[in-house]
């Protein structure tokens, strides 16, 4: 059971470290939207499965499982509402120059 | 033990969120990390109620992950409403 949690940690570890990569080292802002959202959001929804699997079964795994069910659903479509907004704002995806 | 570590990653993670919150050129940049940022937060909280042994700090996860969705939609209504008024 810890062992799993561990493993959990350290997938959330790995993709919260890839997202800032993404976000600090991407040309443009959609590629720097989609790296850091993709990975912000396996990151926090693998914390929060391994805090439910540490908690076992109790209230306290209960309300987190409210929390990760609307974390999964508000964190694509706010990366959705972000992406609509600089879009219709009129900014050019980065091409790579030949 | 694993905890504590993963909460001090957490705060270090949060930090290298706020430099592109900082040195962002556009607004949509800072929208980016903001958003980033927030979904560490709540995470954050969530791992602080687990060490804690407490629910409180489930509740305010739960109202700032809500705050932080309905603020995000606002940010953008705000910018795109003064766009267009120009």
């Amino acid at each position: 059971m810890n062992y799993l949690a561990a493993l959990f940690f350290v997938v959330g570890i790995f993709f919260a470290v890839t997202g800032h990569i993404g976000l600090l080292r991407a040309p443009d802002f959609f590629t720097r939207l989609q790296a850091s959202s993709t990975c912000s959001t396996t990151s926090v929804l693998s914390i929060l499965v391994a805090s439910m699997i540490i908690s076992g079964l109790s209230p306290f795994t209960g309300r987190v499982a409210a929390i990760t069910l609307f974390f999964a659903i508000s964190s694509p479509v706010s990366t959705h509402i972000i992406a609509r907004y600089a879009w219709e704002e009129g900014i050019v995806p980065w091409r790579r120059l030949k | 033990m694993m905890i504590e570590w993963m909460i001090a990653f957490l705060l270090g993670s949060c930090l290298v969120g706020l430099v592109r919150i900082v040195i962002g050129p556009s607004a949509a940049d800072r929208l980016t990390a903001l958003n980033l940022v927030g979904s560490q937060v709540i995470a954050l909280l969530v791992l602080i109620a687990q060490r804690a042994g407490s629910t409180q700090y489930l509740d305010v996860a739960m109202v700032y992950a809500v705050f932080g969705f309905l603020g995000l939609l606002a940010f953008t209504r705000y910018l795109s409403g003064r766009r267009k008024s120009d």
